[in-house]
């Protein structure tokens, strides 16, 4: 009886190691793709070495802040171009602070869309910057749509009892 | 691009630790000690909530002999350093409401503040870098900062110090 209760316990933990080895599989995959595919960059990694037992939800305090930033520097473009006379310094200063927070977390595509935008700024073309936000309101949502997978994917992993493994290279 | 200056605050310099340690044979014998290592102190000036973030938890990694203070913009770095304050390197952004990098290192300077100034901005091009150097700065790098250019900033001052 108890070979057979240890024996049926010895399959389920290999079970749930099979099980947490899958998702942390699964994890690393998807956290390369995006480095593959040119959202994120090695900035994002620089800030994942930041983060240690004693600030163990530093990455994800940090993307916070830049969907918050990011979400309120969007509102405040639409309305700047909506305006009847452009101020462009002012829309040019926005974009560059998106184009800062952006580069801060490994935003690679939101970070590149800002400097197209700045150029059109610098020419004032009204629908080359409309074009431009556009674009970097896509960027934004899919980055954002990303990362917030990603944390997910890490929860499980944590929540599983494993450890999120360290990516020193993106492997691409 | 960069610009050596004398790296100790001009201020007075804030007053070390000491006291008493036993001697190891336990005899309880007390002697006086070294004073206790003076660390190294670095003000993060930023209007980003996320770059102040990340710089301060960056400066916690160079070390345990170095230590950091945050100001929004370029104002409070400037009334930190007339209320008395100093420190040994200032982390100074370009673009922030009510004093920017640049009038802000301009001041500091001509308060006499002979800390080392890094300019930390977004700005890339080396034209709008040398509208920044000539402020007053000691070195200007693209942010954010890495730990490699940290290190190398406090390695710095280390030397000059």
């Amino acid at each position: 009886m108890r070979a057979s209760l240890e024996g049926e316990k010895q399959q389920t933990d290999q079970s749930m190691d099979g099980g947490l080895m899958q998702m942390q599989r699964r994890l690393a995959e998807y956290r390369n793709a995006l480095f593959k595919e040119g959202i994120l960059d090695s900035q994002y990694l620089q800030l994942q070495e930041l983060q240690d037992e004693s600030n163990p939800d530093f990455v994800v305090e940090v993307v916070s802040l830049f969907f918050t930033d990011s979400e309120k520097l969007l509102n405040d473009l639409s309305r700047d171009l909506a305006q009847q006379n452009v101020d462009f310094k002012r829309v040019d200063a926005h974009v560059h602070q998106l184009k800062g927070s952006s580069s801060s977390i490994g935003a690679e595509k939101v970070k590149n869309a800002c400097i197209v935008f700045r150029n059109f700024c610098q020419e004032k073309n009204i629908p080359g910057c409309l074009r431009c936000l556009q674009q970097i309101k896509q960027e934004f949502l899919l980055v954002k749509s990303k990362l917030e997978t990603l944390f997910k994917l890490e929860q499980q992993v944590v929540a599983a009892g494993g450890s999120i493994p360290t990516v020193q290279q993106p492997i691409l | 691009m960069s610009k050596q200056v004398a790296g100790a605050a001009s201020l007075p310099s804030r007053s070390v630790g000491s006291g008493k340690a036993e001697m190891g044979d336990g005899t309880g014998v007390s002697s006086t000690t070294a004073p206790a290592k003076k660390k190294l102190s670095v003000l993060i000036v930023d209007d980003d909530l996320m770059i102040r973030t990340i710089h301060t938890i960056l400066v916690s990694r160079v070390g345990g002999e170095v230590e950091s203070q945050v100001a929004e913009n370029g104002k409070v770095a400037v009334d930190l350093f007339r209320s008395g304050k100093s420190f040994d390197v200032v982390l100074m952004d370009w673009e922030m409401p009510v004093m920017n990098g640049i009038e802000a290192t301009k001041e500091l300077r001509n308060m006499g503040v002979s800390s080392m100034i890094v300019g930390v901005t977004s700005h890339s091009m080396d034209t709008e870098k040398d509208t920044f150097m000539a402020a007053g700065l000691d070195d200007c790098y693209e942010k954010p900062l890495s730990i490699k250019i940290l290190k190398d900033i406090l390695q710095k001052m280390k030397i000059d110090a």
